[in-house]
Order: structure tokens, then C-alpha cells, then sequence
């Protein structure tokens, strides 16, 4: 009985009384419904549910800690608190309320009853111990059976315990697994939960994308306007005016067309600021890597830039990636105190991953700063998670990911393979056929045409291995065909499953 | 002296065209494009090349490209890079073969034609012209280094002007400064930054953008 069984044994064993606990969560929750929907007591049903909720979590963390069954939470987000309207009531539906404890309650319960997640939650706390919970007891159940036999002094009660201790490596295992399965079952989201889960999520990174863009427009046009626009209008004015004197006093026009030349050098750099704002040249003419490494140069920090990417991602993941870096280079110099900085940018199957480490003196929070709250917000419209370990006294680590911003690339056949692969399909059918199969028909029926038949040429000895070997020769070729097919089809499966 | 320019809006280059012609240069081609610039310094090998970085086809960096291509064919072939905006990594990538002959310059600074020219000319003899913006940020993201925080305010004015390519000369002219004083200050720069002196301007600005470059890891 080796280590894994011992596990498999013990986690079966904690799977099957967390099944029975649920049970008797399933039972309080079986009164609380009772109470609430027969004699109207709802109160008790939110605390019942928040129970559920618990004890359900639990069970998922085990699926994944244990089961290796990877469950999401399929909840419904919980409803915004109500709104204090103006007049200083509280608004749902038709009613008015002085405080929002009432209208919070009626939110809360109507999200909880409406939500599918908790019906299948109670579902699950009812079913598991007469399913999963049986299947992960196997085989302690299976030792318990012989017990009252062992007792009774009939040593036949030996035999059950024999069994599951037998058969404990092969079953212990595979039962903690399938618990799992059945757990994924009824506590994962439905299909319609996922979506609705990822609708939600959808809509808010849009606005929050929206949001932001609207803002990075009002500041360029704020820019454009104080700056270059101004600066115009101003040179515009000083031409005019050195218009007026060349005639008169020519060196004082000279003098005014020279500060129009300075204004407009000014209105250029402050153009090309803005225009570093929108859409940095170096990013638009070499893509991230240089633009990263051009950016690490431009910083005070001795940097250290690694880049490993197969292709330019989409113009907009770049931008946000560049800005996203931008702005952590800023803090690591601002906030950070730091000397070094070391950027990684890499890439697994479609994702692009972006470390970013210094070793300034810690302490960063997401939850505090503005400009990582930023980042995230900008990252999250690409699907992008951004996470910072920053530990007070650092260093500091701050990495983000954006799944899908690379172009899959699939990897296809090695040439010769390619080859081999064409040369069989297109030609396994002659050696099969005519020279195997039907030359073989020609034979037995001793047909005296020999027509293009080789093998009825040879003598008749070699005649019969002939056709034989051809069959074969054409099965093969057949094979092999169809083998590197299925290779090239599952290595494109492979690469979208990854993406 | 021959001329190759390269720049793709029209205006622009027939003012270039215009400026290099009254002053005495001869373009003896003025072209469009990445590939036509490639084609035309390799065929010309003309004393200087003027070369905007964006160029069609692609509108990225086409005419860096082709410059650095040509210089890998012919060494030391002097390419003055014009450019809307101004980056170290392309200012390193210019340096990189130590051999001079290069300028980098925001397209600004045609405005002003007689430093214009000085450039170009300095970088047909085989010097070097780095445009300020490139150079304060050189020294921006060498501040906290040790060796340049050792300089004077004057000595770093000193070096600002060395490093984007200008004679003792020239730096004694803006600075207001005799010939000896403005030796004496490069001697002090020279050995702040442990560096071996040299008499050849060319060189020991290259020495001077080497050490300012090497403080990053690449």
C-alpha cells in the first residue's frame, strides 16, 4: 500500500464526511426553504443560503485541492445597495423607504431565490451522500461489511476488508476523482451562468474601456488645445505683425520672425508629446520589444529587457501592454526608489506575459495606488489580469498577462513529413489496386490477360509475394497517411485548445 | 560634395533639395523611399546621405534601416538620420559600429540652416552630430551614475555640447570660453570619467556617447 493510496484513502474518507455534513446543511436549508415559503418566515432564508454557500465553497477548494476538478463559482453578482435619492428616500419599485435596510433585504432575497446557483447548491448537498459520498466510501464501506461478522467471531468477516484493501490502490483514486466529476456536475456554473457571468464582465470593461478613452481624448484635446493650437495662433500673430514692419523697421521684423521660428520649434516638441501620448512613434515603427527596451533606456533605471515573441501582437494589445510597462517603470522610479529593473516579455501559446521587476522598497498595493488601478482597468478590456507581489522592503514584482493577444501560430508538419505525407495519400492506391488487389483477382481467377499486372510478368514463384507485398506495400503507405493526418489535426486541436 | 536625400513628403524634400543646393552641395539623388534609398547610396556612394527614418512602403523605421544596411556595405559611409521624434535606441543603433559618420537630428532643426548645415558637414568629414534632445536624455538616464555626478555644472555643459559632435572650438564659441579653457575642462571630463584622452574630436566624442551608452544593459 503505497503513499498515493494512503492519501487517496484519507481524502476519500474526509470527502465522505464533508458529504455528510452537507447532508445535514442540505436539512437546515430543506427547513429554512419550509419556513420561509410555507409560513413566510424569509428571514431565515438568506442566513440558510449564506450557510450553503459555505459549505458548497468548500467542497469546490476540495474538487480542486484533491480531486484535481478545477470548479468555478457559478453566483450571480450580488446586487448594488440601494440609492439614496435625493429627497432622501429609498426607492424599489413602487414603495419608499426611510432607511435601505428594507429595500437591501428585498434585493438580497430576490437575488438569492432567482439565482439557479442556489437550488443546485441545495440540489448537491442532498444528492452527494447517496452518490459521490457511497462511491469515495467504497472502500471503507466495503471494510465496514464484515464487521458485525467479526463480531459474531466468524472470521469470514475478514474477507470484505481483504477485498478493499486489495483492490484500495486501483479504486481509492479513481473514486476521489469521479467525486469530483460528480461534484463538477451540479456546483459548476450552467452554460447560461458562464455567459451570463462573462456578459457582466463584458459590460464592464467596456464601459470602464470606454470610460477611459473618453478621458485620454478630453486630455489630448486639453493638449492640442493650451498647447500647439495656441501656439499657432500665436506665431500666426507675430507673422502679421513682422508683416507690417518690414518696411518700416526691418530689423525689428526680424527680430519677430525669429521668435515665431522659436514658437514653432516650441508647438513641435509639444506636438510630438502628445503624439508620444497617443501612439509612441518607436511602438508604431518596431513593435513592443523595441518600444519596451527604447523606454527602459529613457528611464534613470540600469535596465535589463528580455523579449521572446513570435509575432507583433494586434496593434491595441501593444498599446496597452506599452502603457501598462510605461506605467510601472514610472512607479518603480517614483514610488519605489529603485536602481535596476528587470522587463520580460514573453509569450505562452496565444498569451503575452509581461514581468516587470525592481528593487525599489515594496510596499506597492493595487488596491491604494491610482496607477495601478489604471493599468488594471486598462488590461482588463483585453481580458488582462495584472498581479503585484510587493512586499514591504521589496523587491517588487508586478506581472500581467493578456490571453489571446498573440496570432495563433499552428505548428505545421516538418517539410519531409509534409512529403511523406502527400507521396502516400496520393499514391498508396497503386500498389493497393491494380498491382495488389486486383492483380491478386487476376491470379485466382487465371485470367491469361496479363495487361500492366508486374507481379504476373515475374516467374511463378515470386508472383504470389509479389502481389502480397504490394498489398502490404499499400496498407502501409495507407497507414502512414492517415497517421500524419491525424498528427497535423491534433497539433491545430492542440493550439486552439491552448488559446 | 555629393548628397543622397531621402525623405518621403514632397515639400520637404525639395526644401532640403533647395537648402543643400545653396550651399554648395550637389544632390545627386533625392528619393523617396526605403528600397530607392538603398539602391541609390549603394550605386552613388555619395559623401553624405540626409534620410528621414519614416519612409514608405511600410511607414516605420524603412530609411534606419537602409541606412544601417548600406553602411554595413560600405563602412563608415556618412548618414545623417532626420526624425520626427528622437529615441537612444536609435541613436545606439547608429553608434553601435564605432566607425562615425553618423548624425541624428530631429527634423526641427532644419530650421535653423546654418547649424543644419554644420551638421551635415561635420558628419561628411566623418564626425558625429547628436541632436541635444538625444543627448539630455543620455545624461538624464546617466544621473544617478556615479562618474557623471562627479562633474561640474560647466564640465556638463562641456560634455553636453562634446557629445552631440561639436568641435573645442565651436564649444569654446557657444560657451563663451577661450580654446584653453574649454581644453581644460575636456581633460577634466576625460579623466572624471576614466576615460583615455585623444586629440581627434571624432574620436573622443565616440568615447564620450560609448561611455554614456554603456551604462545600459542592453
Amino acid at each position: 500500500m503505497n503513499r498515493r493510496t494512503l492519501t487517496a484513502l484519507a481524502r476519500g474518507a474526509g470527502l465522505l464526511g464533508m458529504a455528510v455534513l452537507g447532508q445535514l446543511v442540505g436539512l437546515v436549508m430543506l427547513v429554512a426553504i419550509a419556513l420561509s415559503f410555507l409560513i413566510g418566515l424569509v428571514f431565515v432564508f438568506s442566513p440558510a443560503v449564506r450557510l450553503t454557500r459555505a459549505t458548497t465553497r468548500l467542497q469546490r477548494r476540495l474538487a480542486a485541492e484533491w480531486s484535481g476538478v478545477t470548479i468555478d463559482e457559478p453566483y450571480r453578482p450580488a446586487p448594488p445597495p440601494p440609492q439614496r435619492q435625493r429627497d432622501g428616500w429609498y426607492r424599489e419599485g413602487r414603495n419608499l423607504y426611510k432607511t435601505p435596510r428594507v429595500p437591501a433585504f428585498n434585493r438580497r432575497l430576490s437575488w438569492l431565490v432567482n439565482d439557479p446557483a442556489t437550488w443546485r447548491d441545495f440540489a448537491y448537498l442532498m444528492v452527494s451522500p447517496w452518490s459521490s459520498g457511497l462511491i469515495v466510501g467504497i472502500p471503507l464501506l466495503l471494510a465496514v461489511t464484515g464487521v458485525p461478522q467479526l463480531v459474531d467471531g466468524n472470521l469470514a468477516g475478514l474477507l470484505p476488508l481483504v477485498v478493499a484493501l486489495v483492490t484500495a490502490p486501483a479504486v481509492a483514486p479513481w473514486s476521489v476523482h469521479v467525486h469530483g466529476q460528480i461534484a463538477h456536475a451540479l456546483l459548476a456554473p450552467t452554460e447560461k451562468a458562464r455567459l451570463a457571468q462573462r456578459v457582466s464582465h463584458l459590460a464592464r470593461t467596456r464601459i470602464d474601456a470606454v470610460d477611459s478613452q473618453a478621458a485620454e481624448l478630453r486630455r489630448i484635446e486639453r493638449d492640442l488645445h493650451d498647447g500647439a493650437q495656441a501656439r499657432l495662433v500665436a506665431i500666426g500673430m507675430t507673422i502679421g505683425a513682422a508683416e507690417q514692419l518690414i518696411d518700416s523697421d526691418p530689423a525689428a521684423a526680424k527680430a519677430l520672425l525669429a521668435k515665431a521660428s522659436e514658437a514653432s520649434a516650441t508647438a513641435l516638441r509639444e506636438l510630438r508629446q502628445v503624439v508620444r501620448g497617443i501612439h509612441p512613434p518607436v511602438l508604431a515603427e518596431r513593435g513592443l520589444g523595441d518600444a519596451v527596451r527604447a523606454l527602459a533606456l529613457d528611464t534613470p533605471l540600469t535596465s535589463h529587457v528580455t523579449v521572446d515573441l513570435p509575432n507583433r501582437p494586434d496593434a491595441p494589445v501593444e498599446s496597452a501592454a506599452y502603457f501598462a510597462v510605461s506605467e510601472l517603470l514610472t512607479n518603480a522610479v517614483r514610488h519605489g526608489d529603485a536602481t535596476e529593473v528587470w522587463i520580460d516579455i514573453s509569450h505562452q501559446g496565444t498569451a503575452l506575459r509581461v514581468t516587470v521587476t525592481d528593487d525599489g522598497r515594496g510596499g506597492a498595493d493595487p488596491e491604494r495606488g491610482t496607477g495601478l488601478r489604471g493599468i488594471e482597468r486598462r488590461l482588463a478590456a483585453f481580458d488582462g489580469v495584472l498581479a503585484v507581489n510587493s512586499p514591504v522592503g521589496g523587491p517588487t514584482t508586478a506581472a500581467f498577462e493578456l490571453t489571446r493577444a498573440l496570432e495563433e501560430t499552428i505548428p505545421s508538419l516538418p517539410r519531409w513529413k509534409r512529403t511523406i505525407l502527400g507521396l502516400c495519400w496520393g499514391l498508396c492506391w497503386l500498389p493497393l489496386f491494380p498491382q495488389g488487389l486486383v492483380a491478386m483477382v487476376m491470379k485466382l481467377v487465371g485470367s491469361p490477360e496479363r495487361s500492366w499486372f508486374l507481379a504476373l510478368y515475374l516467374p511463378e514463384p515470386l508472383q504470389w509475394p509479389v502481389i502480397i507485398g504490394m498489398i502490404c506495400l499499400g496498407g502501409v503507405m495507407l497507414a502512414t497517411g492517415v497517421t500524419l493526418a491525424n498528427q497535423a489535426k491534433r497539433a491545430k486541436v492542440d493550439a486552439c485548445a491552448s488559446s | 560634395m555629393r548628397v543622397v536625400i531621402a525623405e518621403d513628403l514632397h515639400l520637404l524634400r525639395e526644401g532640403l533639395v533647395a537648402l543643400l543646393h545653396a550651399h554648395g552641395f550637389e544632390v545627386v539623388a533625392a528619393v523617396e523611399s526605403g528600397p530607392e534609398l538603398l539602391t541609390a547610396m549603394l550605386r552613388e556612394r555619395p559623401d553624405v546621405a540626409v534620410v528621414d527614418v519614416r519612409l514608405p512602403p511600410t511607414f516605420t523605421d524603412e530609411g534606419l534601416q537602409a541606412a544601417l544596411a548600406a553602411r554595413r556595405e560600405i563602412p563608415g559611409l556618412p548618414v545623417l538620420v532626420l526624425s520626427q521624434h528622437v529615441e537612444q535606441l536609435y541613436a545606439r543603433e547608429l553608434l553601435a559600429d564605432g566607425s562615425g559618420g553618423v548624425g541624428y537630428l530631429l527634423k526641427d532643426r532644419v530650421f535653423n540652416a546654418g547649424q543644419f548645415i554644420d551638421a551635415v558637414r561635420r558628419v561628411a568629414d566623418g564626425g558625429t552630430a547628436m541632436d541635444p534632445e538625444v543627448i539630455a536624455k543620455l545624461l538624464a538616464s546617466n544621473a544617478r551614475s556615479e562618474p557623471v555626478g562627479r562633474l561640474t555644472p560647466r564640465e556638463r555643459e562641456v560634455l553636453e555640447l562634446m557629445a552631440e559632435g561639436r568641435s573645442n572650438a565651436a564649444i569654446g564659441q557657444r560657451l563663451f570660453l577661450s580654446d584653453s579653457a574649454v581644453g581644460k575642462h575636456t581633460a577634466n571630463i576625460f579623466t572624471k570619467l576614466e576615460l583615455a584622452p585623444s586629440d581627434d574630436d571624432n574620436r573622443r566624442v565616440l568615447a564620450v556617447l560609448t561611455f554614456l551608452n554603456g551604462k545600459q544593459a542592453p
